[in-house]
């Protein structure tokens, strides 16, 4: 009986599990919170997003965001560059939450989901890690914002076109398709994938 | 059909946070679908909330009063403030980005610390607000609270950027992390608030 129920996590109405195609959400009667989402794209298809995104990540974290010249001399950062100088000025716990939330929290956000991927679109039964990292990654979610972090990019930019010259560097474009890919992948609820049928 | 209880709790049933099993009433339990705790509610709730978000305001003050970043250059040194900031952008030529920055920096955190007080008073007093639209409002500050990151953000490239030894040079000030802590606080305090008691609590009657 109980596995053919859904009960609302925002106001406990009580709901018949309905099943979903992909594309369709079901929300509460009682308060309108989303209970169920099935993604308009395949695990499979959100596995190879992931795949790209992962690169993506490597070339952001690896180059230069912008190089600045004021009056011949020439600074570039990465963003590591930044969490660095953060932490060698004495603001290590300022350090710590830019690195978290901008480069930690959204690799293992897209390690995890790479792992979980693959766990759902193989054949067998899951592994013995699957429900862990996948409460785990769960819990994550909020914290990654590598979003965020791109407006900040542009509004850095803005901020600092009134004083020097400014030479974007790869890893800006890298950041600016990385968001988008991030943007498609964190649509896709990990909560779906409890329920992903197993092949056999 | 058959007709099915109105909630959880009255059918005697609470859902996994995690991964949605019912399992039945009763004290915290482990789910055995997913492995998570199961809780009817979560615990210790409103204090939780009512603690991290005393915690954020308290630190909402040196958050908007103490310098976000220091710039020296050769022509002396300037604090900047989130206020002076907005200000800058302001009379710099792009009222758009003051505004984007007033709004995420200033309007949204207290928005967000405004609502959690009226949601957690809600439960507290019963007072008798539309129950759908304080979920709404939840909906609404879980969302956009992460959005207050940006300043942050924006110190720790400036002063990964502008590293010209003694021509210029900028650090990171008080005000940055303590505004951080600001916006992580409340995102726990959302974190720990349950919309449930919303529905739970009995409301009185106006008058
Ligand atoms: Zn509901
Ligand atoms: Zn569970």
């Amino acid at each position: 009986m109980s596995r053919h129920l859904l009960t609302c996590p925002h106001c406990d109405a009580l709901h018949r599990r309905p099943a979903l195609r992909r594309g369709e959400k079901a929300s509460c009667r009682r308060c309108g919170t989303v209970l169920l989402r099935q993604h308009r794209l395949t695990p499979e298809q959100v596995l190879a997003l992931v795949v790209t995104a992962l690169l993506v990540y490597v070339i952001a974290n690896s180059f230069p965001i912008v190089n600045l010249q004021v009056q011949g001399l020439t600074n570039s950062t990465t963003l590591f560059g930044a969490v660095f100088a953060l932490w060698d000025e004495g603001r290590q716990l300022m350090a710590v939450l830019v690195f978290a939330t901008t480069q930690l929290f959204p690799l293992l956000d897209l390690a995890g989901m790479l792992a979980l991927l693959l766990a759902v679109t193989r054949s067998g039964p899951r592994p013995s890690w699957f429900s862990p990292l996948l409460r785990f990654i769960q819990s994550l979610r909020p914290w990654g914002m590598t979003e965020v972090f791109m407006l900040g990019v542009v509004v850095s930019l803005v901020k600092l076109s009134g004083m020097a010259h400014i030479l974007p560097g790869v890893a800006l474009w890298a950041f600016a398709a990385l968001t988008v890919l991030m943007a498609v992948i964190l649509s896709f609820h990990p909560r779906q994938l409890w329920d992903e049928p197993r092949h056999d | 059909m058959t007709e099915i209880p109105s909630t959880a709790t009255q059918a005697g049933w609470m859902g996994c946070e995690y991964c949605g099993h019912l399992s039945p009433l009763g004290p915290a339990t482990t789910c055995p679908r997913c492995g998570g705790t199961v809780e009817r509610r979560k615990p210790a709730s409103l204090s939780r909330t009512w603690a991290l978000l005393l915690a954020a305001v308290i630190l909402y003050i040196p958050a908007n009063v103490l310098p976000i970043m220091r710039t020296s250059s050769l022509f002396g040194s300037s604090d900047d403030t989130i206020l002076s900031g907005v200000v800058y952008f302001w009379h710099s030529g792009s009222p758009g980005l003051a505004t984007l920055i007033f709004s995420v920096s200033i309007l949204v955190p207290v928005f967000k610390m405004g609502i959690l007080a009226v949601l957690a008073l809600t439960v507290r007093f019963g007072w008798p607000l539309d129950r759908r639209q304080c979920v709404m409002l939840f909906h609404i500050i879980e969302f956009v609270g992460r959005w207050s990151m940006l300043d942050v953000f924006v110190v720790a490239l400036m002063v990964g950027l502008v590293r010209f030894k003694s021509l210029a040079e900028i650090e990171a000030g008080p005000g940055a992390i303590a505004f951080g802590a600001v916006v992580a606080l409340t995102m726990l305090a959302t974190h720990s608030f349950d919309p449930r008691l919303i529905w739970d609590t009995p409301r009185r009657a106006h008058g």
